[in-house]
């Protein structure tokens, strides 16, 4: 005897959220069925293999026949085919959307593209995720970038309306097609330690004060390209690094504000022009395309790597770039306040968080 | 008289891609009505045209706007070829022909397609002009309203019953045509879905015209089936319940008419009112509003003409062989009174569920059952054979009603099982004795409502009180005096077709009981089948019913009610089930336990056997007990007579054949009074008997199922909540084909899927599974379908602690008029979300976050459930009757997920369509749903299946219980009466 048809529908589509997510792992009938059985779903209402793997393929055609519309979130409130109360429409999309940060991190930064698509197999392999829940998780980014790239307005805001997430999930959405789009290096080895979290923080920034969209939030403008112009007037902080008189009258500020605070204050002294060069050329340098995909593992290198040789704890590398930062205003002939400012705000911001073993 | 349909096509959404090269369709509408056809403009290159068309009028025949459907053709224009149709709206204009239903159609529609299902959907606006006072309509039938509901709509009253309807009509199947072998798949699949929707038109239309000659204005029960008899045809044909109903406005407060809600028994309600003679004469009918259907003459007679042929079963009860009346008041005499005249030709009800006191004694249950051999219909004109076969069946339901002393047979149904050219057509009802009041001209003019509680023997035990003659019984019964008012006798078991009537009195909870039988036959040819079939019939009736007794008995229960059993014939075998919902009515007396006993000379381990077994039954009726809270207080017996010291077969099942009830009884048993029930274990059959005794899983904590409209013992329910539909398809392997064998795969598959449902619902509980029905289907040999549906309640006084939060959020997402899940609070699992989102304390807290996503305009929710009602609801308005049959085809199987992901979308389709097509109304609900047909067939070599889903139902508006200050004003004047009516739902 076997059974040939096993359909089960409701008038309200019935979802179960625990199936759901091991759907969404990409987990076959049969692991679900594993899983759900080691969770101790057997012991429920006397339940037994048959109707737990009834109710798993029930549920896992279900989630497959809702696929289509979870690829544009939109349609699924207004479509008439599935009756799906409010409340879980929301949170079959938003489950849809998440993804694992360590997938994420391997994908970060890369052309989301076939050719990337085909690496999905050492990706899946290296973290552990299947492939099935890799490849969902990669066509989510791609679907999202392909519908904000060219959109006016807002990144965030774009992918909130037309994905309908939540506002966490959009920023990590917004950090992902930032990153694919200005195609950040992050897949150096030195940039391993970092995690997705850390990324998405300092796209945050960058998003947030280095965009168009960051000064003036007219519509027509764009969320996803750093501003042109203001890359081009960084070069204007060379003065910092040019001018010796300035550059000693800076660092004579500084000192004189951390003596006695930090431990590393001698070699903060010794070093002070090799660190403050390494924050001024990084900047002067950010008018060319390769150089702002080289910003991470640049501040890594430069700056970060010889902090950490030296064993600056976090708080004085803050005290440190606090300083750093307003000391320039109390320099006479520096007129580049404004850039000066917004530089180091996000450089500032994604040191502090980068900063850690 | 004419009248003009206008439509209206105002955009289209979602359309599929047409055109490959460009992503895009050019798309354009067809409106046809008849043989008329308009075209709207294309809208090119736009997945969401907008057309805003002109209204096309058609002027039509109203004979017209019954039969036909308005036609919607979505199109792909092509410069170059053949344009591409992309699928169709057939759109049933009857709910806006009666005055009191819908006003205009309006909403989207899914676009469907017999081949690739829904594509897009269509927002279509349509509206009927009747160029005359409704009066005028009385040639065709317009204006008569009809109702699937079983049981007197709510917001409706009964002004009289006229009684039985019937019409079939009969075609030949477009599959079968020489011309579909030419054809596409498509055109075929249309075909077949315009004549099948022409036909129940005209199949309502007819029905119609006979309730207005009965001078009726409504049909209640209205249940029409098809037949796919295949190269012989195929027949539509329709039974239901003619009545003159009267819409509740707020002078006439008789709430307790509306619906089966507890009234308190014996309280004479309108008392003050003097009570007229009831063979006065008719006064004039009160003048109904001026928006009810015209009021038919008191002195039209309202009968049909009866054939001459049915003098002989006259429908007079043998005066003298009747129980004495409790009470002497003369209404009681009245059964006697009614001059057979005054009776249609079948005295016969497709309701269920009765205003308190139209019920007087109920015999039992009738049923018959008869295989017939298909030809060819040769003249669809003419479908005299299908006539005379029901007409034959009806006769004999009759016939078994009288003899059990009975004038009416409510509860009535009728189902056919078609395998090749064997047809085995079956009825079943409730014999019963029903007051007259309901069937006279006028009742209610003499005051007969007002005291209609005065007359009745104590209405809480009255309808179980003996009909027939104690001392001329019809079958063996042991009679005692009923254990409420001990004045009339009882029968000791008592089967019915019909709901829990509201004013019983129930001791615990019911439960479902289930009888499965499987039976081999060898495979044969024309007659030689037909009469093996029927001779095995009475058998496998036989078994059920032994079934159905132990089971009862092993529940300490003592009635059967919605009992319905179904036959189903296959090639090579005959499949058996029957459900119905047992409960311990206090007035019957309480069961005796089951003992086993054994033939075969005394042997020790045999003993022991024996003695196990008497024990683990013991135990399970103990525990059962205690389950269903059935603790009735102790009486002291009252054995009178029972002429025959028979027990085994002690509750009443009519068959066709002529071995009703005396192939039984060889055992000679003398019990004393305590009468158990004695089973045999010596042979095979009552081995099994126990086996499927014992084998019954018992039901999950927390769970309660019932096959009736309420669950009896528990009536605090919150709104409702779901409706589910399961099919299972199992192909047996060939190596197990005995009778025991096969008994035993069915009966795990009916378990199995109760198994799965409790298990879906687990999340739920406490909740109860009322309406659980069963359809059985042997569609190919060693193929045995199974059809669950079932809708879920969850009792409101159950609930308590934390539980409660729970309901408090899901009766908040109702307020957001969206319908509360299974998953109310989805609570991610941690391992997942730890997984998955980097962020998860933050992720899910704004998950929680009532904030608004902007998502389009919101879709209408429309509930559906297979119940007459919504609980914790009120239906405010009837829009029409809802009654879809749709056709699916593929040839890309595989791709589709294979034939379970195929019917699953296509459910999925139905039940978008049904709900569109409620909501297009104005409706919010879809009450007395039932799928009544669900043909699959699949041809995997060919990666082809095929399937055919008929559903219908009432399309209503309900509010909540909760929000009645909140009616809409259109609605105010009307409904503000009957709130006291629904106080147990």
């Amino acid at each position: 005897m076997s059974m040939e048809l096993d359909v089960f529908v409701g008038n309200t589509t019935i979802m179960d959220m625990e199936v759901y997510q091991l759907w969404l792992d990409g987990l076959t009938v049969s692991d679900a069925v594993k899983v759900r059985m080691d969770e101790g779903a057997l012991l429920e209402c006397e339940a037994n293999a048959e109707v737990l793997t009834s109710d798993t393929m029930d549920q896992f055609r279900t989630f497959q026949m809702c696929e289509r519309l979870l690829h544009s979130p939109t349609k699924l409130g207004s479509q008439l085919l599935y009756q799906i109360p409010a409340q879980n429409q929301r949170i079959l999309i938003e489950r849809y959307y998440e993804f694992d940060s360590v997938f994420a991190r391997e994908v970060l930064g890369k052309k989301l593209s076939k050719g990337t698509k085909k690496d999905l197999d050492d990706i899946s392999c290296k973290t552990g995720i299947t492939l099935k829940s890799c490849r969902r998780q990669f066509d989510n980014f791609k679907r999202v970038f392909k519908v904000v790239e060219e959109l006016k307005g807002p990144l965030v805001e774009n992918i909130q309306r037309h994905f309908l997430l939540s506002d966490t999930l959009a920023r990590d959405y917004a950090a992902i097609v930032f990153f694919a789009n200005s195609r950040f290096e992050t897949g150096k080895r030195k940039l391993q330690y970092l995690s997705f979290q850390d990324f998405a923080f300092c796209a945050g920034q960058l998003i947030s004060y280095w965009t168009v969209g960051a000064v003036d939030s007219m519509m027509e403008d764009m969320d996803v390209d750093l501003e042109k112009e203001f890359l081009h007037e960084l070069k204007d902080l060379k003065v910092l690094v040019n001018d010796k008189d300035m550059m000693d009258q800076h660092k004579i500020l500084v000192c004189a504000a951390l003596r006695g605070k930090i431990k590393v204050y001698k070699l903060m002294e010794v070093n002070f022009k090799n660190l403050s060069r390494a924050l001024i050329n990084l900047a002067s340098k950010l008018t060319h395309t390769k150089d702002v995909r080289d910003l991470f593992i640049d501040l890594v290198e430069k700056f970060i790597e010889p902090c950490r040789y030296d064993r600056w704890t976090v708080a004085e590398i803050t005290l440190f770039l606090t300083h750093y930062t307003n000391a320039a205003h109390c320099l006479g002939t520096f007129r580049y306040q404004m850039i000066w400012d917004r530089y180091m705000g996000v450089i500032k911001s994604c040191i502090l968080q980068m900063y850690h073993e | 008289m004419p009248g003009k349909l206008k439509a209206k096509i105002v955009a289209g959404r979602h359309l599929p891609v047409m055109d490959r090269a460009s992503d895009l369709t050019d798309a354009f509408v067809e409106v046809k009505f008849g043989n008329t056809t308009f075209k709207t403009d294309v809208f090119p290159k736009s997945l969401n045209p907008q057309w805003n068309s002109e209204w096309f009028k058609f002027e039509v025949d109203d004979e017209d706007l019954q039969d036909e459907p308005l036609q919607i053709t979505v199109l792909d224009h092509d410069t170059y070829s053949a344009n591409d149709a992309i699928g169709k709206v057939y759109i049933d204009i009857d709910p806006l022909l009666s005055c009191e239903a819908a006003t205009v159609i309006s909403g989207w529609f899914p676009i469907y397609d017999t081949i690739h299902g829904i594509r897009g959907e269509i927002n279509v606006l349509v509206k009927v002009d009747l160029f005359n006072d409704l009066n005028r309509f009385r040639q065709s039938s317009c204006g008569v309203k009809f109702f699937c509901t079983t049981s007197i709509p709510r917001c409706y009253r009964v002004a009289l019953v006229h009684g039985f309807v019937e019409e079939l009509v009969v075609n030949e199947d477009p599959e079968y045509q020489w011309i579909d072998r030419i054809r596409t798949p498509r055109a075929s699949n249309e075909a077949r879905q315009r004549l099948i929707s022409l036909m129940s038109g005209e199949l309502q239309r007819k029905i119609g015209l006979k309730v207005l000659e009965m001078g009726g204005n409504a049909v209640v029960g209205y249940l029409q089936c098809f037949d796919l008899e295949g190269e012989s045809g195929l027949v539509v044909r329709a039974i239901g319940t003619a009545c003159t109903l009267d819409k509740l406005t707020s002078l006439h407060t008789i709430p307790t008419l509306t619906d089966g809600c507890v009234c308190s028994p014996g309280r004479p309600v309108f008392s003050e009112d003097p009570p007229h003679p009831l063979s006065g004469p008719p006064t004039p009918l009160r003048t109904l509003p001026s928006s009810s259907p015209p009021p038919f003459s008191p002195s039209k007679p309202c009968s049909r003409q009866s054939s001459s042929s049915d003098t002989d079963l006259s429908l007079t009860p043998r005066i003298g062989k009747t129980s004495p009346p409790s009470s002497p008041s003369p209404p009681l005499s009245a059964p006697f009174l009614i001059p057979s005249q005054k009776l249609t030709e079948f005295p016969i009800f497709t309701l269920t569920c009765f205003p308190p006191g139209f019920l007087v004694h109920v015999g039992g249950v009738v049923s018959t059952r008869s295989v017939k051999l298909l030809d060819r219909i040769h003249n669809p004109d003419e479908p005299e054979t299908r006539d005379a076969w029901w007409e034959e069946i009806r006769q004999e339901i009759k016939s078994h009603a009288k003899a059990l002393g009975c004038h009416a047979v409510v509860g009535y149904s009728e189902s056919t099982s078609i395998c090749e050219e064997v047809c085995i057509l079956s009825a079943s009802g409730t014999a019963a004795m029903l007051n007259p009041r309901f069937m006279r001209e006028g009742c209610l003019d003499t005051g007969g409502s007002d005291h209609r509680f005065e007359d009745a023997s104590p209405p809480s035990c009255g309808f179980v009180h003996i009909p027939y003659d104690e001392f001329n019984m019809p079958f063996p019964a042991q009679l005692t005096y009923c254990y409420h008012c001990r004045r009339q006798k009882v029968p000791d078991v008592l089967f019915t077709t019909i709901d829990l009537p509201a004013e019983a009195e129930v001791t615990g909870k019911g439960c479902l009981i289930q009888a499965r039988l499987c039976r081999t036959k060898k495979k044969a040819q024309g007659e030689v089948n037909a009469t093996s079939i029927s001779n095995l019939l009475p058998f496998m009736e036989y078994e059920l019913h032994t079934q159905l007794m132990n089971k009862l008995k092993l529940r300490s229960m003592n009635a059967l009610f919605g009992l319905r059993i179904q036959i189903s014939v296959g090639e090579n075998m005959l499949l058996g089930l029957a459900s119905a919902t047992g409960v311990y009515l206090s007035a019957l007396p309480a069961p005796g336990g089951i003992q086993i006993a054994g033939k075969t000379p005394s042997d020790l381990s045999y003993d022991q056997h024996i003695s196990t077994m008497q024990k683990r039954i013991d135990d399970t009726i103990a525990k059962n007990k205690e389950l269903y809270n059935i603790h009735p207080p102790e009486c002291i017996e009252e054995v009178v007579g029972s002429p025959i010291p028979d027990r085994q077969r002690s509750s009443r099942l009519f068959r066709s054949t002529s071995e009703s009830s005396d192939e039984l009884s060889e055992l000679d048993l003398s019990h004393g009074k305590k009468d158990a029930f004695v089973l045999e274990i010596d042979d095979t059959d009552a081995v099994e008997d126990i086996q499927s005794l014992l084998t019954d899983a018992p039901i999950p904590a927390g769970f309660y199922s019932c096959n009736t409209e309420v669950m009896p013992g528990i009536y605090n329910w919150t709104s409702g909540l779901q409706m589910f539909t399961s099919v299972r398809v199992y192909r047996l392997s060939n190596a197990n084909l005995t009778n025991q064998g096969l008994n035993k795969i069915f009966t795990d598959l009916c378990e199995n899927l109760l198994k799965s449902l409790y298990f879906k619902l687990r999340s739920m509980i406490p909740c109860c599974l009322c309406h659980l029905n069963f359809t059985v289907a042997v569609p190919e040999e060693e193929l045995i379908q199974v059809r669950g549906h079932t809708y879920l309640s969850t009792p409101l006084q159950s609930w308590s602690g934390e539980n409660e939060e729970q309901l408090q959020f899901s009766m908040e997402l109702c307020g957001e008029s969206t319908i509360s899940n299974n998953q109310p609070t989805a609570k991610p699992s941690v391992s997942s979300s730890e997984r998955c989102s980097p962020l998860p304390e933050g992720r899910s807290r704004s998950l929680r976050s009532t904030r608004s996503l902007p998502c389009g305009a919101p879709v209408t929710v429309v509930k559906m459930t297979p119940l007459s009602f919504l609980p914790g609801t009120r239906i405010v308005k009837y829009l029409g009757i809802i009654n879809m049959f749709f056709i699916r085809e593929t040839t890309s199987l595989r791709e589709e997920g294979g034939v379970s992901g195929f019917l699953h979308s296509f459910i999925a389709e139905v039940f978008a369509m049904v709900r569109a097509h409620v909501a297009a109304l104005g409706g919010n609900a879809l009450v007395s749903y039932s799928m009544k047909e669900c043909v699959f067939m699949e041809n995997p070599n060919k990666n082809q299946a095929q399937c055919l889903i008929n559903v219908s139902g009432d399309a209503v508006i309900f509010i909540r219980e909760s929000d009645q200050e909140a009616i809409p004003p259109l609605l105010s004047s009307r409904q503000t009466s009957s709130t006291g009516a629904d106080g147990t739902t």
